[in-house]
């Protein structure tokens, strides 16, 4: 028996056509989208949506809320940028694949550490550590510390295609956060994924049923700190700089401002929600309301978790289901 | 006794002082379906979580198949055969019927940490799954959000994803707990199914349940075995009916 029997055919065909065609409609707005917009601007949102479902893939598929997740922004820029400034024949793609490599082992110590404290506890634990890695960056010699680490040189692509070309850069961005976006695509939808619901669902029946439920979240806790490393590391080589911004804490509270103004636990809300606030960021640094952003985040991350619980997609979502049903 | 399959000895748990379990020595014989039995508060389901591990002994032990298994995790301890429901419905609420029994046959595929696989290669499971769904009646619901189920109905979803682990014994917390009366019947076929091939022990309120589904019973108060024995035996115990009703129904 195969899923096309058990459910009725033309709901998910429907489903699946509808799916495919705004993934669709979407790829075809990120590719002519450089023409119409500043390059750097939109890769400056590709690279903290790519973050942001990082973040989301904790978050809403496993129930975890890491208060720590700018340590992996961070380590992935800072060891990007320094691996492409100390070794001027490394290539951009290598830089970027060790600073992901790099927050991706930081996730598996994070992970070990924290992963079998619950709720409040597993975020406070996670903060902190966060917070050590920020202390070591500010003191660490070669991240030039609130200065930041200047002249990250963007190099050639494979060795051929020339990065500092705006346009070639963001297609590489795109590229890569694309990739990264259809491994969180496809984790949540896969066996392990099944876990994962499972595990969410209901912790004790999980064990019950005999999986080790640590090792399951561990798994995604790193998968989550590798694709945030690969966004922090992408994003150095975009503006060829990284600073402490990235791995301060704040960075961590804005990915889940980002995260829940989209709809947390679907696939493209932390898209959505992290594009609303770099372009609020954007819009508002450079007028008189510049000095009172915080103020305007925290109002809408209050009005959100207020009346918007499902997010903005999660809220189109469920207007679809109801009107189309 | 060689057909022993689950034995504990001397089994304790304290809390702060409070003993809720007080050195249980209880045998289950293989093919039997054992009933813990006992009135509020006297540890059956304290008892539960010792004998899978979801809370450390104080002291005592646990023997599965003879062997002590204090020092293995809980999810180890259902790989081993030896899985545990629990007394509030414990199924997946936002999977579908057929997804939450296939979640439980994958874990042999050894696939459940290939995040880079599609969900779809755990298709070639939804027959099985559908097979044990048939076996407790509810094929009819495969694709249902489970939240939608009616709990009796969840109950036997529950029933059936705990059979697709294949396990050799059963521990059934309170399976009849909040159902009306058509429920309970049909619960207890499912289990008097279920239960050829296999042990059970079941901690169960009902006596009606108890008394035409069970082979053995142990009576546990205050943490404690009052009695054990059949039916009739443990019924006619003055001590047991002193614990159920008070003082004066004793003498009734």
């Amino acid at each position: 028996m195969t899923t096309s029997t058990l459910y009725p055919d033309t709901l998910q065909a429907s489903r699946q056509r509808r799916q495919l065609q705004l993934g669709l409609a979407l790829l075809a707005i990120a590719l002519v989208a450089p023409f119409v917009a500043y390059p750097i601007f939109l890769m400056k949102i590709l690279c903290f949506a790519l973050f942001a479902c990082a973040f989301n893939l904790l978050l809403g598929y496993v129930g975890l809320l890491s208060f720590g997740h700018a340590a992996f922004l961070g380590t992935g820029g800072y060891i990007t940028g320094f691996l492409l400034t100390r070794y001027s024949g490394l290539t951009p793609e290598l830089g970027i694949l060790g600073g992901t490599a790099a927050a991706t082992l930081l996730g598996l110590l994070f992970g070990l550490l924290a992963i079998r404290r619950q709720g409040i506890y597993f975020a406070m634990i996670t903060l902190a550590l966060a917070q050590m890695t920020f202390f070591i960056y500010l003191q660490a010699p070669f991240t030039g510390g609130e200065n930041g680490m200047h002249g990250v040189p963007r190099g050639k692509l494979l060795g051929l295609i020339d990065l500092k070309n705006d346009l070639a850069m963001y297609y590489f961005v795109l590229a890569i956060c694309l990739s990264g976006y259809l491994l969180i695509r496809r984790t949540v939808n896969s066996p392990f994924g099944q876990v994962l619901y499972a595990i969410r669902e209901n912790e004790p029946r999980a064990i019950s049923l005999g999986y080790n439920v640590a090792a399951y979240k561990l798994l995604a806790f790193v998968i989550s700190a590798g694709i945030a490393g690969l966004a922090g590391a992408t994003k150095t080589v975009v503006f060829q700089f990284a600073s402490l911004t990235d791995a301060h804490w704040h960075m961590s509270g804005e990915v889940i401002l980002m995260t829940l103004l989209g709809g947390v636990g679907t696939l493209l809300g932390p898209v959505v929600g992290s594009s609303l606030v770099v372009w609020l960021h954007h819009v508002l640094g450079g007028s008189v309301l510049g000095s009172w952003m915080g103020t305007i985040l925290g109002t809408i991350f209050v009005l959100c978790v207020l009346l918007f619980r499902d997010g903005l997609v999660g809220y189109v979502q469920k207007f679809v289901r109801r009107n189309l049903r | 006794m060689s057909n022993v399959v689950l034995e504990t000895r001397g089994l304790t748990k304290e809390f702060n002082g409070f003993t809720a379990v007080d050195s249980v020595d209880l045998q289950v014989q293989q093919g039997h379906i054992h009933a813990l039995i006992g009135p509020n508060g006297a540890g059956k389901s304290t008892f539960f979580n010792l004998l899978t591990r979801f809370l450390p002994a104080t002291r005592g032990e646990v023997l599965y198949r003879g062997k002590a298994i204090g020092t293995l995790a809980p999810n180890q301890i259902a790989c081993q055969g030896l899985v545990r429901s629990f007394q509030i419905s414990a199924v997946f609420g936002h999977m579908s019927v057929l997804e939450n029994v296939r979640v439980a046959l994958q874990r042999p595929l050894g696939t459940s940490f290939h995040f880079w696989k599609p969900a779809s290669s755990l298709d070639r499971l939804n027959q099985r799954a559908m097979q044990l769904l048939e076996e407790v009646d509810l094929q009819g619901f495969a694709t249902r959000k489970t939240v939608e189920l009616p709990y009796g109905r969840k109950r036997a979803l529950e029933l059936a994803t705990t059979l697709a682990l294949d396990p050799q014994v059963m521990l059934l917390d309170e399976p009849t707990q909040g159902m009306g009366h058509e429920d309970v019947e049909r619960v207890v076929e499912l289990i008097r199914k279920a239960a050829v091939g296999r042990t059970v022990l079941m901690v169960e309120h009902n006596l009606q349940v108890v008394s035409s589904l069970c082979d053995r019973i142990t009576v546990l108060a205050r943490g404690k075995v009052l009695a054990e024995g059949d039916y009739p035996a443990v019924s006619a115990n003055p001590q047991v009916r002193e614990a159920y009703m008070g003082k004066e129904a004793a003498h009734v």
